[in-house]
């Protein structure tokens, strides 16, 4: 089982680095943020599985809890701030006007 | 491999099952044209995968206090990345990011398609090349 775990694990290290393509040419922020995202939420499993090659697999899943809520609400607030931050100077007014005419 | 228990069966198949939905998404994660598909492709099947793989390790563990962990790390795991993916779709429309309603040639991603008076879905040819990924 520590092999077949060990070879699990291997193969989810392949796994978790294949958005970083996406990471890297995002054409915006928010394909970054999704790619980062995505990376993120993979490694949860990947230190849980850590823990059973260790034999300490209560203190892993503690590190395993704490991640997830650091990424979680990392993931929050950055999709906050970029709301605000990557907002087009021309769309508002263009989607007023259009208001504007449908009405 | 020969000497696995039945739960061990039971759990490497769940934890190969999740595997591979990881890997789909991260595929989709790359292949797919437009910021939405992405993140189509990449909440739902991390979520299934994440879930999958918590499962087997919990199968393996059996009836302890870390059994108990792991399905705290499930709850949250269910319930905190669809909310962030959620939120980060959000951001995006509100920042004014117009999904791709239909397949044009050389779109570069991050210009609004404005003048799309037949978004014809079937009728649109599908380029082999696959959008701008």
């Amino acid at each position: 089982m520590q092999t077949f775990l060990l070879v699990a694990a291997t193969v989810l290290m392949v796994v978790i680095v294949i958005p970083l393509v996406r990471v890297w040419k995002g054409p915006t922020v928010f394909d970054r943020l999704l790619g980062a995202n995505a990376m993120a939420t993979k490694t949860i499993v990947l230190i849980a599985m850590i823990g059973y090659f260790y034999d300490r697999i209560g203190m892993f899943i503690d590190i395993t809890l704490a991640y997830a809520a650091l990424g979680f609400i990392s993931s929050l607030a950055l999709a906050k701030y970029m709301t605000v931050e990557a907002r087009p100077e021309e769309a508002r007014p263009e989607e007023a006007q259009t208001e504007e005419k449908d009405e | 491999m020969s000497d696995f228990t039945v739960l061990e069966w039971i759990s490497a198949v769940f934890i190969v099952l999740g595997i591979g939905f990881m890997l789909i998404g991260s595929i989709g994660v790359i292949r797919l044209p437009d910021f939405y598909s992405r993140t189509h492709a990449a909440s739902k099947t991390d979520t299934l995968g994440i879930l999958l793989v918590i499962v087997g390790l919990m199968i393996l563990e059996g009836f302890t206090i870390n059994m108990g962990k792991l399905a705290f790390v499930l709850i949250f795991v269910a319930l905190a990345n669809p909310i962030g993916s959620h939120a980060l779709a959000r951001a995006a429309m509100e920042s004014g990011l117009k999904p791709l309603l239909f397949r044009k040639e050389e779109w570069d991603g991050t210009s609004v398609i404005a003048d799309s008076k037949k978004p014809s879905i079937g009728k649109s040819k599908q380029s082999p090349s696959g959008g701008s990924a």
